[in-house]
C-alpha cells in the first residue's frame, strides 16, 4: 500500500527536513489532536448550555475524569511496552470492595492506612500480571483476559451480595472527592500528581526511556542489553498500584462498591490510552496523552447529556475517536518511516 | 480430518506447534466436559428423586442478577418461604449481570435437571420465552416474580404491589416534596425494564390526567442501567441540562442511592427533590442528612415467600394460576390470583425520618 518507489528528495521536503520549524515539531505532537478536540468540545457545549462550565459543572467533569486519567496512566505504561492490561476494571472492582470492607469492619482505621493497603492489594494483583507475561511469554492480552475473570471471580465470591455503602465511611473520606482546592477536587489534585511523577519518569530516567525501546523492538531492545523482563514487570506492577489507588478513590467518591464494582472499565481506560495518542502496538506516546484522552472521553459523556444529545449515540461517537486515533497515528508513522527512507538515502 | 488439513497445509515446525496446541484445547475440553457431566449426574439424580414422588419436589429461582442487595432479600424470603411450603430442594442460580439473553441458559439448565417449579424475575420479557416454554412442556411451573415475562410464558407473576400504586406513591411523594409545581425528570434503570416501564407508563398517563399535577412537567427520562457509576453520571447530566430542574423520581433502588450520594455532594441538596423506590439500608444516610425526605418500596423479602407458596400450589395441582385461583401463602394467610394470573404481595410502605430505623434490608 505504502511501496511508493523511493524518489529523490522534492525541494520543499529537504527543506523541511533540513530546518524542521518549532511550529512544525508543536503540529507534530501526538497529545495535539485530542487537545484540539477536547477544547472545541468544551467551547461547543458551553455555547449551547453555559451551565457546562459553572463551578459544579467543572467539579463534575474534572471528578468524572479524575479514576479514569488515573487508570489510563497506568495503561499507557503497560501499552508502551506493547503489552495490555484488560484486568484493571476487576482490580479496581476488589480494591474498592477491600476498602469498603476495611472500614466497615476496622472502626477508626487512618485514612492513609486505608489508602496504602489499597496501592498494596493493586500491587499484589498487578505483579501477579507482570509474573504471568514475564514469565509465560504469553501476550500480555490472553493473560490480563484470564486475570479479569480471576479477579472479578474472586470479588464476586468475597462480596456476594454485600455491598458497603458511603454510610459506612467516615466523613473525611468521602469528603476528598467533594471539597476543592481552586476549584480543583482533592482526589483530583491526586491524580494530576500521579500523571506528573509518571511524566517525568517516562520522560526524564533510564528505566523510562526503556519502556520504549521494548516497546518500539522487543528484540532489539533485548541484544541492546535492557533487562526486558524486569521492565515489563515493573510496568505491569506500577498499573496495578495505580488501578489500586484508584480503587480507594472509586470508593470516596461513588455511593456503593460491591461485586460489579468497575465491571467492564478496562476497555473505557483502554480506549482513553488510545484517543490521548498512545499507540496500541507500543514504542510511542505519553502519559499526559492518556490523561487528556480520559478527560476527552469522559467530557463527552457529560456534554452530550448537557446537550440533550441521546446517549446512545456516545459510544459510537467513542468509536469514530478511536478509530481516527488509530489513522493519525497510521499517517504519521508512514509519513515519519518514508522520511527515514528518504535521509538514509541521502546519507549514502 | 482436521488435522491431515493441518499437515498438509503448513510446515512441519509449525504443523508440530498446531498439533500442540489442538491437543492442550481438546484436553482443556476434555476437562471442561468432565466437569459438566460430573454435575449433570449429580442434578440427574436430584431430578431422578423429584420427579418421582408428590414429596419431593424442587424448586430454582432465577433473579435478574446475583450478588444484588435487594434480590438478595426477595431470594432470603424465597428460600425461607420454599422450605415452609414444603419443597425438598431449593436452589438460586442466575447471571451476574442483568442482560437480556443471560438467563436463557440457566433456564436450559433447569430444565435438563427437570425441576419442579421455576421462580423467575425476567431481564427482557420475550428473551426468556422459548426456554421456558421447553421448561413447561418438560413439566415445569413457572412462577414469574419482580419483572414479569410475557403472560404466555408462565403460569403466574407475583407482583410486589399494584404496579399502578407503585407508580402513583411516587408521583405523590414527588409532588409534595416540590410544592405541586415545576420539572421533573425520571432516572430509570435499562431502557427496556419490563416493571420499570410501566411503572414509568403510569406515572407519565397519571401527570396528565390528574388535575392536581397539571402545573408538573416531566422533562426527561434517563437511564442508569442499574449501574453505579452510569447512574451518577445520567443525575450530573440531568442538573445540567435542566437548570429548572426540580425533582427527580429513580423507581429504582440503584438509582435512587446513586442520584442521593451525587445530589448530597452537590451544590443541589436541599433544591433538588428526590424519591423513588430505595432500600432503607442504603437510603439511610440521605434520608437522615435530608437529601431525601421520603421514598417507597415493598417488603422483599415477602415477594420471594409468596412466590415459593405459588409455586407449591401450582407443582401440586392445587390450582392452574387460572384468574380467581386461590392458595395458601403461609403467615402471610390466602392469596388470590387476579386477571392476566397477577398475584399481588402487599401495598407499598412510605419510610420517612420518622419510620427508617424501624427497618432492616
Amino acid at each position: 500500500m505504502t511501496t511508493a518507489p523511493t524518489r529523490p528528495p522534492g525541494k520543499a521536503e529537504r527543506i523541511a527536513s533540513a530546518a524542521p520549524s518549532r511550529l512544525g515539531a508543536f503540529l507534530r505532537l501526538r497529545e495535539l489532536p485530542v487537545t484540539v478536540a477536547l477544547i472545541a468540545l468544551v467551547i461547543i457545549t458551553t455555547v449551547v448550555n453555559p451551565l457546562f462550565l459553572s463551578p459544579q459543572g467543572v467539579k463534575d467533569l474534572l471528578l468524572n475524569a479524575t479514576i479514569v486519567i488515573i487508570l489510563a496512566v497506568g495503561q499507557a505504561l503497560v501499552i508502551i511496552t506493547r503489552n495490555v492490561d484488560l484486568s484493571v476494571g476487576s482490580i479496581l472492582g476488589l480494591v474498592a470492595f477491600g476498602t469498603g470492607t476495611l472500614f466497615a469492619t476496622v472502626p477508626g482505621i487512618p485514612i492513609v492506612v486505608v489508602f496504602l493497603a489499597g496501592m498494596l492489594l493493586g500491587a499484589l494483583l498487578g505483579a501477579i500480571n507482570g509474573l504471568l507475561v514475564t514469565v509465560a511469554k504469553v501476550p500480555a492480552l490472553v493473560i490480563t483476559l484470564g486475570t479479569l475473570y480471576i479477579y472479578r471471580g474472586l470479588n464476586n465470591a468475597w462480596a456476594g451480595g454485600t455491598q458497603y455503602f458511603a454510610g459506612d465511611r467516615p466523613d473525611a473520606f468521602g469528603s476528598l472527592s467533594v471539597d476543592t482546592v481552586l476549584g480543583f477536587p482533592l482526589i483530583t489534585l491526586i491524580a494530576v500528581v500521579v500523571v506528573v511523577i509518571v511524566a517525568v519518569y517516562l520522560a526524564g530516567t533510564r528505566p523510562g526511556r526503556d519502556l520504549y525501546a521494548i516497546g518500539s523492538d522487543p528484540d532489539a531492545a533485548k541484544l541492546f542489553g535492557i533487562p526486558v523482563s524486569r521492565r515489563v514487570f515493573l510496568a505491569f506492577l506500577t498499573n496495578g498500584v495505580l488501578a489500586g489507588l484508584a480503587g480507594v478513590l472509586y470508593a470516596s467518591r461513588f455511593n456503593s462498591v460491591g461485586a460489579t464494582t468497575g465491571s467492564g472499565l478496562e476497555l473505557a481506560v483502554v480506549a482513553a490510552a488510545v484517543v490521548g495518542g498512545v499507540a496500541i502496538f507500543g514504542g510511542s506516546g505519553s502519559v499526559v496523552g492518556a490523561a487528556m484522552g480520559a478527560l476527552l472521553l469522559t467530557t463527552i459523556t457529560s456534554a452530550l447529556t448537557a446537550l440533550r444529545v441521546d446517549k446512545f449515540w456516545q459510544e459510537a461517537i467513542v468509536g469514530v475517536l478511536i478509530l481516527s486515533a488509530i489513522i493519525i497515528d497510521r499517517i504519521a508513522s508512514v509519513r515519519s518511516a518514508r522520511k527515514l527512507r528518504i535521509s538514509e538515502a541521502r546519507n549514502v | 480430518m482436521t488435522m491431515e488439513f493441518i499437515r498438509n497445509h503448513t510446515r512441519k515446525g509449525a504443523s508440530a506447534r498446531r498439533l500442540a496446541s489442538v491437543t492442550a484445547v481438546v484436553a482443556a475440553v476434555a476437562l471442561l466436559a468432565g466437569c459438566a457431566s460430573d454435575t449433570g449426574t449429580n442434578t440427574g439424580t436430584d431430578s431422578g428423586a423429584g420427579g418421582g414422588t408428590d414429596g419431593d419436589l424442587s424448586i430454582t429461582f432465577i433473579p435478574k442478577q446475583l450478588n444484588n442487595p435487594y434480590t438478595d432479600v426477595v431470594l432470603g424470603g424465597g428460600e425461607a418461604g420454599a422450605e415452609e411450603a414444603g419443597f425438598a430442594a431449593t436452589e438460586v442460580v442466575g447471571p451476574l449481570e442483568a442482560s437480556a439473553s443471560s438467563q436463557v441458559s440457566f433456564i436450559n439448565a433447569e430444565t435438563q435437571a427437570g425441576t419442579s417449579v421455576i421462580v423467575i424475575a425476567a431481564n427482557d420479557p420475550d428473551a426468556v420465552g422459548p426456554a421456558l416454554e421447553e421448561a413447561r412442556a418438560a413439566g415445569a411451573k413457572i412462577v414469574a416474580f419482580d419483572s414479569d415475562t410475557n403472560p404466555k410464558y408462565r403460569d403466574v407473576f407475583i407482583s410486589q404491589v399494584v404496579a399502578k400504586d407503585v407508580a402513583l406513591i411516587q408521583v405523590e411523594l414527588i409532588a409534595e416534596q416540590i410544592g405541586g409545581s415545576g420539572e421533573i425528570a425520571i432516572l430509570s434503570a435499562t431502557a427496556n425494564a419490563t416493571n420499570q416501564n410501566e411503572w414509568i407508563k403510569f406515572m407519565e398517563e397519571e401527570l396528565a390526567a390528574n388535575p392536581a399535577y397539571k402545573d408538573i412537567t416531566l422533562v426527561a427520562k434517563v437511564y442508569g442501567d442499574d449501574d453505579d457509576t452510569k447512574s451518577f453520571q445520567e443525575a450530573q447530566g440531568l442538573m445540567q441540562a435542566y437548570p429548572n430542574l426540580k425533582g427527580i423520581i429513580s423507581p429504582t433502588t440503584v438509582g435512587i442511592a446513586a442520584t442521593a450520594r451525587y445530589l448530597s455532594t452537590s451544590e443541589y441538596k436541599g433544591k433538588v427533590a428526590l424519591t423513588g423506590l430505595g432500600l432503607p439500608n442504603e437510603m439511610r444516610p440521605f434520608v437522615k442528612d435530608e437529601t431525601v425526605t421520603a421514598f417507597a418500596l415493598w417488603d422483599p423479602a415477602q415477594l420471594g415467600y409468596v412466590a415459593a407458596f405459588a409455586g407449591k400450589a401450582l407443582a401440586d395441582g392445587d390450582m392452574t394460576g387460572a384468574e380467581g385461583d386461590t392458595f395458601e401463602a403461609g403467615e402471610l394467610g390466602e392469596r388470590e390470583v387476579g386477571a392476566d394470573g397477577i398475584v399481588i404481595v402487599g401495598p407499598p410502605t412510605v419510610f420517612d425520618a420518622a419510620n427508617i430505623d424501624e427497618y432492616d434490608f
